[in-house]
């Protein structure tokens, strides 16, 4: 479709006209102009919602809402091309067979071995070696061999010694959807541990021997401690409602040796709506200070996200300092489980807080124990009921942390970013279906590729600058405050406005110090080779040739790389939007038209002003680095932004 | 008076201080006439508090059987708790500290009596004179002249001696304009924008009264900063309705009919009164120790305070847009033109100007436009957060200003020599600090005290390489260019380095900026050393040559 424009959301002033293209996998529009051709490529799967808005005068207008938190404005000329386009977008953003999927015609042209090598990646038997197990205490169990004890858990699943086949069929008969308590995380210094199962179907006094021995088996695996925690991560009353339907709690009465404990996270329709109304406040044009805060506040989704983090620290504590196993579940023990387990077993362990431990992390309590990705992401047609953030919160809690923690962590914020992104893009197959057993099924690693081997690939933009393998942060238990500190959970906007970069800082610590650091390692081979040559020299009087001209090789990379680098430096396209600055006569009545300019002001001016750079200026010192952060990021399908300063507003 | 006599009881042993984020420490307070001395006895870790008297904002007792607790809430927004044995000592204490906290002398303020422990390398009170801010200026321009027509402070008691105006304007003139705008403070040039010449200039209201009158000089005072057929723009800091109510008062605004060429944007900033509450609000929500999210974030809402700093940071882009992008000259004024004005103009320097960015040009920015200026400091910075009285002039102007400066600072971490820390200083010392500089309300005042002679500058110990060096941003790369922040909610965040400075923890913060920093200075070490080995090979390579050609 031709002469399509696309709006910028937060100035309605601002829009280029363009072509819109529909292909099988992507939405793509490119702008006009000979010099720029701009495209901007959204993935059919990336869309959440789709609006047709009322007909206006200019045409018909679009309203595409990703999953990636973009959100796109198209005006369309004729009522009619918009309408079979918003149609085809309906059908493609909602296909019905996992074969239609990005991922089964993505070809990043890697041969079979490579993609291979790219699944072996990350390894979970590996993971759990490292952890320590098999041991004394723990077994690898094969009773879910055929996926004929639970379908949504692995094959190969940790449970203690003394925890026998009968005992685990019988516990999983007594657990929703089979699922029986698991290991999760071992904890070698003490062996403690952390187990996850769903909950009892206990209702009002059912009881199973098995499942109660199993609990047992857990508690002695742990020959430090004489009980173990049960936490419920859900909110009180909902676990007691749950008992009407026979399923339920564990009664301590009935349970050797555990305490109870709940610890209130909400479900998952109460976070698809807190991330709706979320959305709805980072989507307010020029919202006020308090349009913005009210609605952050009454989003709720800071108190959530803080409600998961202090289920994690209370796991990681009872782990590391009181050394008592817990086991975890909520309902079916697939989300705020898998939450939960993931960012104690972050807190706890530091391996997890590098980049290959964060991918091992995800594959195991997320992938390998059925966290259902497609239905929660809406990969596939389904019930809309079933779509919530749930990897989404865990994401920003490791954020969250970062803030807090900004030397702890290997990689940086980008590094969630994209994973966010994938887990959405299924351009990987990493998080298709909804259970391992459906993943084998079609097999996946057959005819997909990994993502953790893209990003690894790609590990040099991810890596955060502060971080040092020998630094205290990096080391054992983390303990982030646990105080009254609810001021330190804030809003991510790298994230929910991830799309509207004359938001964020207009210069990248991180880019910056990345720039410093690769920097100083040529520095260090220079510092090398200049000392070899010294010693040459000194040595031999005569001109050593070979040397010099390897120097000379040497020098020139370095030079291309500062030149390089002050490309970026190069201050972004600034567009001069003033036309529309109010030009009337001053002999018009003076107080009126100050008066609407101030109006105007308030209504339009706001989250335009970005621009760190002006025409006029130039390229300023060649010789500096880039800490203008406008380094796009290899997977984002939006263009950059021009900026400009718009605070008078005609 | 001898500050003996207010000092009941000098020393308490046994004492207690409770600190959040810190163990409980036993040990000494001693009461000096400006200081509050705890030193704990414990032989491993000697840990000393010393709390300048000035520095306290507010005093609460309470008594458990024998046992007192006094709670201090010093300026800086800390608070401490003190657990004194004994009714008595601890009542003395007390009211000691309440009498020492609330002198109403200034010349018994402690910088009289401060004795710098250091060499003073240059004289901060002369290191910042317009004079040698002139010099610059006209350098690139002759359209100025420095004018000493308040060398007296007779024609406006609250601006410095000499001001810089327009050539063409003489002193007669001047004083003429004086009469016509509030407290005398006429038009004077704030900034001079070299890369298209035009001006910000800045002064208080008109004196137009409900029959309009207008002053001729006035007119071409600031007529003669606009190029033939351009226009200008007159930035407001009240709303229209203010500005009308003002003129019933014998105030007002530059009618259109007087200034055609002037186009007048009234862009509301809060007085100072209603920043005040909104300062005590916030800190209150701060400090509070409830775990409920929600009331957090609807405390932060209720204060208003980042609604004042969207605000706030709007005008000041709008002033630099006005003149970098429309090519207009601007002047700026509220009512008085000592608070929400000097807001405008010094922040629309930062935007501009990368001298503003620098450390020294900083410095100057905060001499010329709030203390030269005559922002009326000891007034606004008697009390801070924590204060009961009800007085109304104290309000957080300053520290709204500094925080803007954060917020463009957190935009742009690698356009600024400074670092937050500096910042912070600033805060501190304009509510209680040794140094003299921010005594007095304006330059006519601390010339009466006679503060150069008898008191220390900040600028001399500060400018110290020993101190300047903890006031460096590590990521610092001149940027020349014009910095146009974002003033969307979503850009701004509250100020943790001063709001939650002492109830969160840092440890892990101050280890990320000693890594920044680390990281920085290995890179500049390794850069000297490849290049002296570069020079020394080159200077070998050359010898050999040398050698080898005869």
């Amino acid at each position: 479709v031709e002469n399509v424009r696309l709006l910028d959301r937060l100035s309605s002033r601002r829009a280029v006209v363009g072509t819109l293209y529909l292909t099988a996998t992507h939405v793509i529009f490119v702008e006009n102009g000979s010099e720029t051709r701009k495209e901007t490529w959204v993935l059919h799967s990336q869309i959440s919602s789709i609006e047709k808005q009322a007909t206006t005068a200019t045409g018909c207008p679009l309203l595409i809402r990703c999953k990636n938190f973009q959100v796109i404005q198209l005006v369309i000329p004729q009522e009619r091309d918009c309408h079979d386009v918003y149609i085809s977008l309906i059908r493609l953003a909602r296909p019905v067979k996992y074969e239609e999927l990005y991922c089964f015609s993505f070809n990043p042209k890697l041969d079979k071995e490579e993609r291979e090598q790219g699944w072996k990646l990350v390894d979970l038997n590996e993971e759990y070696n490292r952890m320590g197990v098999p041991n004394n205490y723990w077994q690898i169990s094969d009773v879910n061999r055929d996926y004929g004890v639970c379908d949504s858990y692995p094959t190969e699943v940790y449970v203690p010694k003394s925890a026998t086949a009968h005992i685990i069929v019988g516990s999983s008969k007594f657990r929703s959807r089979r699922r029986f308590p698991a290991l999760s995380y071992y904890c070698k210094g003490n062996n403690a541990s952390i187990c996850r199962s769903s909950q009892p179907l206990s209702g009002f006094s059912a009881r199973c021997l098995e499942d109660e021995q199993m609990l047992q088996a857990i508690r002695k695996a742990n020959p430090g401690s004489d009980f173990i925690y049960v936490v419920d991560t859900r909110p009180k009353l909902n676990a007691m409602a749950n008992r009407a339907a026979g399923k339920g709690y564990e009664n301590e009465d009935n349970y050797s040796n555990i305490k109870f404990q709940f610890i209130g996270i909400e479900n998952i329709h109460v976070m698809r709506n807190s991330l709706q109304k979320m959305l709805e406040v980072c989507e307010l044009k020029s919202p006020s200070m308090s349009d913005f805060l009210w609605g952050l506040e009454n989003s709720g989704w800071l108190k959530h996200i803080k409600a998961i983090m202090d289920a994690g620290i209370f796991i990681a504590k009872a782990v590391a300092e009181e050394g008592v196993s817990v086991l975890v579940h909520c309902s079916d023990g697939w989300d705020r489980t898998a939450q939960v387990c993931s960012v104690a077993s972050l807190l706890l362990d530091p391996y997890y807080r590098t980049m290959k431990g964060f991918m091992v992390l995800i594959e195991k309590d997320w992938v390998s124990f059925g966290h259902k990705f497609n239905h929660r992401y809406g990969n596939l047609d389904g019930d809309p009921k079933e779509i919530s953030p749930v990897i989404d919160q865990f994401i920003e809690c490791v954020w969250q942390l970062m803030e807090q923690l900004p030397c702890a962590f290997e990689f940086n914020e980008r590094f969630l970013i994209h994973i966010q992104h994938h887990i959405y893009s299924c351009q990987f197959g990493n998080f298709l279906c909804n259970s391992q057993k459906e993943r084998r099924e079609l097999k996946i690693k057959e005819r997909t590729y990994s993502l953790w081997a893209h990003l690894w690939k790609n590990r040099a933009d991810y890596l955060n600058p502060l971080y040092r393998s020998d630094h205290s942060q990096t080391q054992g238990t983390l303990h982030p405050q646990i105080a009254p500190c609810n001021f330190l959970y804030k809003f991510w906007s790298g994230m929910y406005n991830r799309f509207e970069k004359g938001l964020h800082p207009r210069q990248s610590v991180t880019d910056y110090l990345m720039a410093v650091k690769e920097e100083t390692q040529q520095l260090e081979e220079e510092l090398e080779v200049l000392q070899e040559r010294l010693a040459n020299l000194q040595k031999s009087q005569s001109g050593d040739n070979k040397v010099k001209s390897k120097q000379q090789d040497r020098s020139k990379q370095f030079g291309l790389y500062t030149s390089n680098n002050s490309l970026a430096n190069t201050p972004q396209e600034y567009s001069n939007d003033l036309k529309s600055f109010p030009s009337r006569s001053p002999s018009q009545g003076d107080e009126d038209s100050a008066l609407i300019l101030t109006q105007d002001n308030l209504k339009s001016s706001d989250p335009d002003l970005s621009a760190n750079s002006d025409q006029e200026s130039g390229v300023e010192d060649l010789s500096c680095r880039s800490p203008s952060g406008g380094g796009c990021l290899p997977s984002e399908d939006s263009g950059k932004d021009s900026d400009e300063a718009v605070f008078l507003a005609g | 008076m001898e500050f003996a006599e207010l000092i009941k009881t000098p020393r308490a042993d046994n004492v207690v201080l409770h600190r959040p984020f810190h163990l409980a420490v036993e040990g000494t307070l001693c009461l000096t006439g400006h200081h509050l001395i705890f030193s704990s006895r414990r032989q491993d870790n000697a840990e000393e508090l010393w709390l300048l008297h000035s520095n306290i904002d507010s005093i609460e007792k309470r008594f458990m059987g024998s046992l007192g607790t006094i709670v201090i809430k010093c300026k800086d927004l800390r608070i401490i708790q003190l657990d004194i044995p004994g009714m008595e000592e601890c009542l003395n204490i007390a009211s000691s500290i309440e009498a020492l906290s609330t002198l109403d002398s200034v010349t018994l303020m402690y910088p009289f009596f401060y004795r710098p422990m250091f060499e003073v390398l240059e004289d901060g009170w002369s290191s910042f004179l317009l004079e040698q801010e002139f010099e610059l200026l006209s350098s690139v321009t002759n359209e100025w002249r420095l004018s000493c027509v308040n060398k007296e402070f007779s024609v406006c008691p609250s601006y410095p001696p000499v001001v810089i105006v327009p050539k063409c304007v003489d002193d007669e003139a001047l004083r003429k304009v004086a009469l016509f705008r509030h407290g005398g403070r006429f038009p004077v040039l704030s900034y001079y924008h070299k890369k298209n010449g035009m001006a910000m200039m800045r002064s208080s209201q008109p004196l137009t009264g409900t029959n309009g009158r207008r002053c001729k000089e006035d007119e071409k005072l600031i007529n003669a900063t606009l190029r033939s057929g351009r226009r200008g723009f007159v930035i407001d800091t009240r709303p229209l309705t203010v500005a009308q109510q003002a003129r019933a008062k014998g105030g007002g605004f530059e009618q259109e009919v007087h200034y055609p060429q002037w186009r007048r944007i009234h862009k509301y900033i809060e007085r100072f009164n209603i920043l005040q509450e909104s300062f005590i609000k916030l800190v209150e929500a701060c400090n509070d120790q409830s775990h409920n999210m929600d009331r957090w974030l609807s405390k932060l809402e209720a204060s208003n305070w980042l609604t004042h700093i969207k605000e706030l940071l709007t005008a000041a882009c709008l002033a630099a847009q006005c003149i970098d992008r429309e090519g207009a000259s601007v002047l700026v004024h509220g009512s008085e033109g000592t608070d929400s004005t000097l807001q405008v103009t010094s922040l629309a320097q930062i935007i501009l100007d990368p001298r503003c960015r620098t450390i020294r040009g900083f410095e100057a920015l905060v001499v010329r436009e709030w203390l030269q200026a005559g922002h009326p400091f000891q007034q606004r910075c008697a009390q801070s957060a924590y204060s009961n009285s009800k007085q109304k002039w104290e309000a957080p102007v300053f520290l709204l200003f500094l925080e803007c400066v954060w917020q463009i600072h957190r935009q742009f971490p690698c356009s600024f020599e400074f670092n937050e820390q500096f910042l912070i200083m600033l805060f501190e010392h304009a509510y209680a600090s040794q140094f003299g500089t921010f005594l007095g309300n304006n330059e006519n005042e601390r010339a009466k005290l006679k503060l150069p002679q008898k008191t220390m500058s900040l600028w001399s110990w500060v400018n110290r390489p020993d101190e300047l060096s903890r006031f460096q941003n590590p990521l610092y790369e001149a940027n020349s260019l014009v910095i146009w922040p974002s003033v969307a909610p979503q850009s701004l965040q509250l100020w943790e380095g001063v709001f939650l400075r002492w109830n969160r923890p840092s440890k892990f913060l101050e280890e990320a900026e000693e890594e920044r920093i680390n990281i920085i200075k290995y890179n500049k070490e390794l850069q000297a050393k490849v290049n002296a080995l570069r020079r020394q090979l080159a200077e070998m390579e050359t010898d050999e040559e040398a050698q080898e050609e005869p």
